[in-house]
């Protein structure tokens, strides 16, 4: 029971409804549901609205455009999940785009080097993985550091470590692509858990990609790619971590109350540190992901995705003032951006129309969460850092 | 009479030129609620905080427990059984009471054969439960963030980790101010309550009120100085304010 209150905000609220007004309880379970129910109403918006407007020739629910869209919230998914972590306790890690940056070239350098050296395949694609997490968690300790024990505030430290791993991307990638990996990288990053073909001739195939040509290979619908499969185990991951675990608890404690964790015998410092090396973990999958997916690593890859994967941790309703926040409601809001997104497209909506559509979703996001504490009659906690 | 779980002789703390706490030794006992009076910038609040591992004393000693007891740090002095609850409570208030008479010291279980552990919110809740319902504390839901409570039933969940940890000397640092009439009333129940328990209480407060409803023994400071200490039978509130004041002063006689 008790780790619902965390776990599940609804539930915690529901519990205390027995004292409030049935409009009050209205207006905060629609606080509440409002991000599941804008994805639900999004998506049946788009339903409707592609066959409209493309003639019925393209829609919008198909398998490959819902392939399309989790591969496509893979970054900012895994950008946002530490950010989460990072957020909830009232911080904030701006170095988590270059951090990317930074994984790709390494995982990439590492496979290419171990590769030539002689390792077969999937050792050398272990080893870039490793490369990739080793040099990411190694920033997150330099920001938890002088976060946590020099007391420079999270913004600055980040934003300093985001120019330095810049420079060091570029660096070591002679500011070109990281190219020349091994052409079986290219599977990593792009085969996939199924196969499906659909009409005549058609059937389902696991984990083997079938060697089909012409007609059926346009039929052909490729079911939850690797890099989506293992973004699903760190989404579970974080899930549990953040909600069943100790580390968990303790984060929600800081971003609470500092005072109160460090009273209460937290390694606060400790706490922060590890922190924002989780936060640079998840970021280097991002960059280890990106370097299979493309079979190449890049400097530029990452960091148009810091603000997006900012913008799906606060849609998902984690408060810049620390305290609260889930790991789900970070994956609807990367879900909700990737929808909106791809949608427009179809629509043929400009590109740039995006940025303003996401942009009000993420102010709307907010203003909602604050509309709860008006609900409550709770004073206003003052000006949100 | 029983041996005193505190004992401080000669505690002295100088900020600067100020002599913030001059000479001051008293005794508390188990089951004992003694209140600690004065106005304000008597040094109320500082000898707590020498007791507690806040300041370091320049002079005197502090024994508890039968072993001296200077602590470096709140921890210290937390590890030994001495909790202080001070007006900001030190609760996070976006978890709910379970988790934070548990806080800093989850109770986990393992899963997976020991592979990993989880938080046994069972566990923390059932013992949240039975520790509240010994007190006699009622919460319409004990799941949700302490936010939604009263400023009276957050400090009843303070009271309650403390009593949940058997903390072997309480200090409150005026539980009551900020309180409606209604919460103050609870909370003095509760520190009877405390005393039923055995367990000592220093409650500072400048409010005679209270200090009449639950105290057995009061001390009084005034600029520093220890200036009378009485049974609270066998005083009035007009003598209390008279040595308050720095009208009588029984440590110059």
């Amino acid at each position: 029971m008790t780790e619902r209150a965390v776990r599940n905000p609804r539930s915690a609220d529901a519990a205390a409804s027995g004292l409030l007004t049935p409009l009050q309880r209205i207006g905060l379970f629609l606080s509440r549901i409002w991000a599941w129910a804008f994805l639900g109403l999004m998506v049946l918006f788009f339903v409707i609205a592609v066959p409209l407007s493309t003639g019925g020739s393209v829609n919008f629910l198909t398998v490959r455009n819902s392939q399309n869209i989790l591969v496509a919230i893979v970054p900012v998914l895994l950008l946002g999940l530490g950010q989460t972590f990072v957020i909830i306790t009232a911080g904030i890690d701006l170095s988590v785009g270059w951090v990317m940056s930074l994984a790709s070239v390494l995982s990439a350098l590492a496979i290419r080097a171990t590769y030539n050296a002689g390792l077969p395949l999937f050792p050398a694609v272990v080893a870039g993985l490793a490369a990739a997490l080793a040099g990411a968690a190694f920033v997150g300790f330099i920001n938890g550091v002088v976060i946590a024990k020099l007391k420079v505030p999270a913004f600055i430290v980040t934003l300093g470590t985001s120019f330095i791993v810049r420079g060091v991307a570029y660096l070591l990638s002679e500011n070109t692509t990281v190219i020349g990996l091994p052409a079986g990288v290219r599977a990593y990053g792009n085969d996939a858990l199924a196969y499906v073909i659909s009409g005549p001739g058609g059937g389902i195939s696991f984990v083997e990609r079938p060697v089909v040509t012409g007609e059926l290979l346009r039929r052909m619908d490729v079911l939850l790619p690797w890099p989506v499969v293992m973004t699903a185990f760190v989404v579970a991951w974080a899930m549990f971590l953040l909600h069943r675990t100790r580390f968990g608890r303790h984060t929600y404690a800081i971003g609470g109350n500092m005072d109160a964790a460090i009273r209460a015998g937290i390694p606060v410092d400790r706490h922060i540190i590890e922190l924002y090396m989780l936060s640079a973990a998840t970021s280097g999958v991002a960059g280890f992901l990106s370097t299979l997916r493309y079979t190449a690593g890049s400097a530029v890859i990452g960091d148009p995705l810091l603000l997006s994967s900012i913008a799906a941790v606060i849609i998902g309703g984690v408060s810049m003032s620390g305290g609260s926040g889930t790991v789900i409601g970070t994956v609807i809001g990367a879900l909700i951006i990737a929808v909106l997104t791809t949608g427009l497209v179809m629509l043929n909506v400009d590109a740039f129309w995006q940025f303003i559509v996401v942009g009000t979703v993420v102010i709307v996001a907010v203003l909602i969460d604050q509309s709860r504490d008006l609900i409550m009659g709770r004073p206003k906690g003052g000006v949100r850092r | 009479m029983t041996e005193p779980i505190l004992s401080v002789r000669g505690l002295t703390k100088i900020f600067g030129g100020l002599v913030a706490v001059d000479k001051v030794s008293f005794d508390v006992r188990p089951g004992e609620v003694v209140g600690l009076l004065g106005d304000n910038g008597a040094g109320k609040s500082t000898l707590i905080k020498c007791i507690s591992g806040v300041h370091r004393p320049e002079e005197g000693e502090i024994r508890f427990d039968g072993e001296a007891a200077l602590f470096a740090s709140p921890m210290e002095a937390r590890r030994v059984g001495i909790e202080t609850i001070y007006q900001d409570l030190a609760l996070a208030n976006n978890l709910d009471v379970g988790a934070n008479i548990f806080l800093g010291r989850e109770a986990r279980r393992r899963r997976l054969g020991g592979l990993v552990q989880t938080l046994d919110d069972k566990f923390m809740l059932k013992e949240s439960r039975e520790t509240l319902d010994s007190l006699q504390i009622r919460f319409p839901s004990l799941t949700e963030p302490i936010q939604n409570l009263s400023g009276g039933q957050r400090q009843a969940v303070a009271i309650a980790r403390a009593v949940y940890w058997e903390a072997k000397l309480m200090i409150m640092d005026e539980p009551t101010n900020n309180l409606g009439v209604p919460e103050q009333h609870k909370v003095l129940e509760l520190i009877r309550t405390l005393r039923e328990r055995r367990v000592p209480v220093i409650l500072i407060t400048h409010i005679l009120p209270d200090a009449f409803a639950v105290t057995d023994r009061v001390i009084v400071m005034h600029r520093g100085r220890k200036v009378a200490e009485k049974a609270t039978a066998g005083t009035t509130a007009e003598e209390l304010v008279q040595y308050m004041v720095g009208a009588r002063d029984d440590s110059a006689a």
